[in-house]
């Protein structure tokens, strides 16, 4: 049997790479790749906590259904954002989107 | 080592790797396939969690959804005539730190807590409780409601930001 | 065992005999189990494509019969009695041919898509019962929706086949392939949806167990949204937009030569096999005919007849139907299906609950397929009688358009 510590640490891994792929990265879409990365981190987690203290119960897999209705909605609306950012603009680099930066 | 252990320790080697060529990759094509290697591992373990729902799920909404939208994305916004872009900005040792740090704290606290390597069964009908759960009134009726009207703004939304004027 | 105990349930008789020999050798339970896994993924894999051997030819043969022409044959070239060595002399052409690498291909996408779209093909026959009990490769509990995640799955591996191939016309063909596959999903998810509700489960045994009356019978009209939806996703006319030989020379196919276009065609067919397992299973019954509970082999057999009776129907639908456009198949899909296979569910699922809420202990099987039915039927009249106002109020509208046109012909001359 694994124990849970693997399941945790794993997605404590896949967060943090996740993380610094948000900060880092110079394109906006790979941004969002990095967000996903950490919107699964947090659904291993939190199956893995279902599965480990209370399978019977569905409470964790509706948890993770919904942490799934919330990634799809939140790639779809932005990608409509850097869209919306690149035809005006002609760049997906955030650095240069900074009208707004003091 | 059990076969589920070595099976772990698989997925998990392809989606922390597939990560990491995620976050350092170069050819952003090449990074949105890596990101849908991640999908399909984090799909393996959802296997090894018991949970084969999910890790359909995981193959229908990901990588058959969002994994084409990022896709789509990464074609239509390419800078095709300029130099590409550099891929790190100036801060990205600061941040590698940070993100370590977090990780060693998080790994404490994931290995000083004294978690139960057993665990009680899986039901069978598991898929049928979770539907009864996301339909019952005391149960998540209401978030599986709100949900639906979310997605709905989202889609709308999004089809009114990209809309041609 | 009696030799005709056997006989009758051969496939899981000869696999719990492959079992006895592998634990009496000594093994442990789990490389025993692994190790009937691979065998069994072994035949899994290689029945599709035997099958496909012989309909690559019966394709050919029954096309060429219904456009008045003779097809593989022993005269002129010979390829055979009845041309049957005519798949295999495809196989060796493509086998031979030079396996061509253009300039500028992204390396790894662009040999890794054939290979993958392959996996996908071959990854459904993995639920799909061949017979009553334990002749399935494995009983997922969630079945039909495995087959589904992968047929979804596998649409990143026709964007990856275009995007590397580096040709314009192989990436339009591309976008109009995740198109259309994308736009067919919701309606062919949609109608699994009402077998779904009706058969009380996910898994594919389950859903044959379930088939008293076949649910062709029970659901006829998401047994045709699916119909439809299926050879929208295996690229059958008509909806077969990206093998538009005339229009976008190959699709996404184009920069491929040899083996790996061999490697395409052959997931063509074996996805076409696949879709008309999946409709046998949910829609005629899978392994259900006369008899099978005294020799179960022949829930096999009823099956393999079952099946290859809608890979005729889809042959035919193949050979006499041309090709629609992008935005009529798109149109089409969400303009049409979506809205109606919506309302199917609807219907569906308000009468089956209403049946259970009328009788205390639920109602008979008859009864409960008849109502089904009349409700199905009721929306389709329904559903016919709205579009046929439709189209006569856009008959109107040409008619009127054409008429001011014509003025304006003879005013100008």
């Amino acid at each position: 049997m694994v124990p849970l510590n693997w399941y945790l640490i794993l997605s404590a891994a896949l967060f943090c790479i996740g993380m610094y792929g948000v900060v880092v990265r110079r394109n906006a879409i790979a941004i969002l790749m990095a967000i996903e990365l950490m919107l699964n981190a947090v659904n291993i987690n939190l199956l893995a906590f279902w599965r480990y203290h209370e399978p019977v119960a569905a409470t964790g897999q509706a948890f993770a259904a919904f942490v799934y209705v919330v990634a799809a909605a939140e790639v779809a609306v932005g990608l409509a954002l850097i869209d919306a950012v690149y035809r005006r603009r002609r760049t997906v680099d955030p650095e240069e989107i900074n009208l707004l930066r003091w | 080592m059990t076969a589920q252990q070595a099976l772990f320790l698989l997925f998990g080697v392809i989606t922390l790797g597939a990560a990491l060529a995620v976050v350092v990759g170069r050819n952003l094509f090449h990074t949105a396939l890596w990101l849908l290697l991640v999908f399909f591992g984090v799909a393996g373990i959802y296997v090894l969690l018991e949970a084969p729902f999910f890790a359909a799920a995981q193959l229908f909404i990901y990588m058959g959804a969002i994994g084409i939208l990022i896709i789509f994305g990464v074609m239509l916004t390419r800078r095709v005539m300029r130099q590409p872009l550099p891929r790190a900005n100036e801060q990205w040792w600061l941040a590698a730190i940070m993100a370590v740090a977090l990780l060693g704290v998080l790994a404490w606290l994931a290995w000083q807590q004294p978690w139960t390597a057993a665990a009680a069964a899986v039901p069978e009908n598991s898929i049928s409780l979770l539907g009864l759960a996301l339909v019952d009134p005391e149960g998540f009726a209401l978030p599986f409601e709100v949900a639906s009207v979310l997605l709905v703004m989202a889609l709308i939304g999004a089809v009114m930001i990209v809309r041609e004027r | 065992m009696g030799v005709w105990a056997f006989l009758s349930n051969v496939i899981v008789n000869i696999g719990d005999w492959l079992r006895g020999l592998l634990t009496a050798a000594g093994m442990g339970a789990g490389w025993v189990n692994l190790i009937m896994s691979l065998i069994s993924a072994v035949v899994l894999a290689a029945f599709p494509l035997v099958v496909v051997i012989f309909m690559i030819w019966a394709y050919r043969k029954i096309a060429a019969r219904m456009q008045g022409r003779l097809g593989p044959n022993s005269s002129g070239t010979w390829a055979g009695p009845w041309g049957i060595i005519q798949t295999f002399a495809d196989a060796i052409k493509m086998l031979t041919k030079e396996d061509i690498r253009p300039q500028g291909v992204d390396v790894v996408p662009y040999n890794l898509a054939p290979i993958l779209i392959f996996a996908a093909a071959l990854m459904v026959w993995a639920v799909i019962p061949f017979g009553p009990g334990r002749a399935i490769g494995s009983d997922l509990g969630i079945g039909i929706f495995y087959i589904l995640a992968f047929s979804s799955a596998a649409l990143f591996v026709v964007l990856m086949a275009g995007w590397s191939s580096n040709n314009k016309y192989a990436t339009v063909s591309a976008f109009r392939a995740v198109a259309i596959l994308i736009s067919y999903e919701i309606p062919q998810l949609l109608s699994v949806l009402a077998v779904v509700m009706v058969a009380g489960s996910l898994s594919m045994q389950r859903i044959v167990e379930a088939q008293e009356v076949p649910f062709l019978f029970v659901l006829p009209l998401p047994a045709l949204i699916f119909f439809l939806a299926s050879l929208a996703e295996v690229n059958a006319r008509p909806f077969e937009l990206l093998e538009a030989e005339s229009e976008l020379v190959a699709g996404y196919q184009v920069e491929y030569s040899g083996m790996k276009f061999g490697m395409f065609y052959l997931a063509e067919f074996i996805n076409a096999v696949g879709m008309s397992a999946i409709f046998t299973t949910l829609f005629l019954g899978g392994w259900r005919g006369p008899w099978v509970g005294a020799a179960p082999i022949l829930g096999t057999v009823w099956f393999l007849l079952k099946v290859s009776l809608m890979v005729l129907v889809w042959m035919f639908v193949q050979i006499t139907l041309p090709r629609l456009r992008i935005d009529q198949v798109l149109a089409f899909s969400w303009k049409f299906l979506v809205p109606l296979t919506l309302v199917t569910v609807c219907v569906v699922g308000l009468v089956d609950r209403g049946l259970s809420e009328v009788a205390a202990g639920g109602v008979g099987v008859w009864a409960r397929a008849g109502a089904l039915l009349a409700a199905n039927l009721v929306v389709a009249v329904l559903t016919w009688l709205v579009a046929s106002l439709g189209a006569r109020r856009e008959q109107r509208r040409v008619e009127a358009w054409r008429a001011a046109q014509l003025e304006e012909a003879e005013v100008g001359a």
